[in-house]
């Protein structure tokens, strides 16, 4: 004789789907506050800062008048920042992860140097801040330049990518690690040749997560010392005599966009706040073209792989 | 001889008496997207008989035991056609409005791989018993014990049932995955290729299992090796590019069948 008939069974269904119904609820109604609150502050910074948005804008250097002051300075600032972040916080994560992963001998020292990264993520960005002052700015004698705010943001999201790297790299099935060695792969052409570009999309999300909020990051910038009126951009980096490239920029004072928007909100005339709204704006379009650009990579990576 | 090994591994079994049927495909057919990947199957499952389904990859036998659960709603795309109707209250499983979990509720189904969840050895059997609304310690340690004896694991793990499942060998996984799949006495058991990725020894306890299955429940298994469909099923059924070729008492198919393509397949000529 069966347990349950059929209207039973019904009965039964039904009231587990008051779950799935009620869960699907909370679903649409938390990604609706989330969705609201970045529409809300999205759109109040359209309505203060788009007026403000023009070429003058984007190609201008601050102005003690704010119908006059322009972002380039900042924009440039950001954009060499980020280069030098990129620039050290890729291959070293990319490289510590896939040590992590398959060449390190599990024991306690790789214990121990997971449970650093892990808990180097939850560090408070104001104290890497503290950190490059004394080391890279003092200690370093880099003083007050591209070079160390790149380096201490850097420093920032290399847990990120460490940890976006080894998750992507556990997702790969041991089945083709394995099938390259059988045919005689070393452990690097292996790594080279199949576990870098297979892990590729996951790694990517990782370094884009961590450049964007590299990005909006004030505080460790402040407390390394970036000025908040700059009128003038770095050295060029291509020079026109031998041998055409310069790194002077390295040790150029800069200011970021963030510092410019903090700048412009702690002014008391309204004219400025328009400007921060606006400066907010590009800002957020910078940060929502890079995670766009790494959804779109990601897609074109992942289409070519499946297992 | 294969057509001589496959004719003796029939004989040596009693011949299949009549019962009554249990599910029957009237007119499926089976789209993923616009392909068309069964043509218009009709199909009787005896009751506490096993029915197998034969045929070479690609030939559709896995895509029709997955439309008695109704896995394919689970993607989108999938389309049915026809019935396959369940008895004895001659429901129509392919319905529109017959909710797929209800179907779920009353057949259950082993995998090809065994597919154990990363949990204990009694919580995966006692899954399906708390997804039904089952709190009574007493009831669930009741049935999984059942279960597990049903599936002849219960002697093999009875001291470690808090260990985690993973610890089992692969053919105590899938005898593991069977216990859970009958401990929510299911109508009927689908088998997709249950001993595909077991040793010779694991399979040999599976099918010895199913055999002893029947008495309890209806079997419809989907096996690529036709000695297995020979030694455990009453009935076979032989697919090809989605269309059924042939159906009928496995002694008959298996001694005299009445197609040529059959012949060829069980003979080892083709496939």
């Amino acid at each position: 004789m069966r347990e349950h008939s059929a209207a039973e069974l019904r009965a039964l269904i039904a009231l587990h789907r008051r779950g799935d119904v009620l869960f699907a609820a909370l679903g649409i109604l938390a990604l609706g506050i989330a969705a609201f609150a970045f529409a809300a502050l999205f759109f109040d910074m359209l309505v203060s800062g788009a007026p403000r948005l023009s070429w003058q804008f984007l190609t201008g250097f601050p102005s003690r008048h704010a119908d006059q002051a322009g972002i380039l300075s900042a924009l440039v600032g950001s954009a060499l920042v980020m280069l030098v972040t990129a620039a050290v916080a890729v291959p070293l994560g990319v490289a510590a992860g896939v040590y992590l992963e398959e060449y390190a001998r599990r024991g306690w020292l790789a214990d121990l140097i997971e449970i650093n990264i892990t808990n180097l993520a939850g560090v408070p960005s104001i104290v890497y801040g503290l950190l490059a002052l004394g080391l890279f700015v003092q200690q370093f004698g880099l003083g007050q330049s591209i070079a160390a705010a790149g380096l201490t943001l850097a420093l920032l999201i290399l847990p990120v990518v460490i940890v976006a790297t080894r998750e992507a790299i556990r997702t790969i099935p041991q089945g083709i690690r394995e099938g390259a060695y059988a045919l005689g792969a070393t452990r690097w052409q292996m790594v080279s040749g199949h576990i870098l570009p297979y892990s590729s999309p996951g790694i990517l999300t990782g370094i884009i997560i961590g450049l964007a909020r590299a990005i909006g990051e004030t505080a460790p910038v402040i407390t390394i010392g970036a000025l908040t009126f700059i009128a003038l951009l770095p050295p060029a980096p291509v020079t026109p005599e031998f041998p055409w490239l310069s790194f002077e920029w390295l040790r150029s004072p800069f200011t970021v966009m963030p510092i410019q928007i903090f700048n412009w909100t702690s002014r008391p005339q309204a004219a400025f706040h328009a400007n921060a709204a606006a400066a907010g704006l590009v800002l957020v379009l910078m940060t929502l073209a890079m995670n766009g650009l790494a959804i779109w990579l990601r897609h074109r990576l992942r289409a070519r792989m499946r297992w | 001889m294969p057509a001589l090994s496959l004719a003796t591994a029939v004989e040596t079994r009693a011949g299949a008496a009549p019962s009554a049927p249990k599910a029957e495909a009237r007119g499926l057919s089976f789209y993923y997207g616009e392909f068309r990947a069964l043509k218009d199957l009709s199909l009787v499952v005896h009751e506490h008989r096993v029915t197998a389904l034969i045929g070479p990859s690609g030939c559709g036998k896995s895509t029709f035991l997955r439309c008695f659960n109704r896995m394919h709603d689970l993607y989108p795309g999938n389309r049915y056609e026809g019935e396959i109707r369940l008895y004895p209250d001659d429901a129509n499983l392919l319905a529109p409005q017959v909710d797929p979990i209800e179907v779920r509720m009353r057949l259950s189904m082993v995998f090809q791989k065994p597919n154990p969840f990363p949990k204990s050895i009694f919580e995966n059997v006692a899954y399906g018993l708390r997804v039904r609304g089952e709190r009574s310690r007493r009831a669930l340690e009741d049935k999984v014990e059942a279960a597990l004896r049903g599936a002849a694991l219960w002697n093999e793990v009875k001291d470690r049932l808090a260990q985690p499942a993973f610890n089992l060998s692969g053919g105590q996984q899938q005898r593991l995955c069977i216990a859970r799949a009958l401990a929510t006495d299911p109508e009927l058991l689908l088998f997709d290729e249950p001993t595909s990725a077991l040793d010779p020894i694991a399979t040999t306890s599976i099918e010895e299992l199913i055999a002893e299955l029947k008495k309890r429940v209806t079997v419809l298994i989907v096996t690529h090796n036709m000695q297995q469909a020979a030694r455990v099923s009453d009935y076979t059924a032989y697919m090809y590019l989605g269309e059924l070729i042939e159906f009928g008492r496995t002694d008959e198919l298996f001694i005299k069948p009445r197609h040529k393509q059959t012949e060829d397949y069980i003979t080892g000529r083709f496939g």
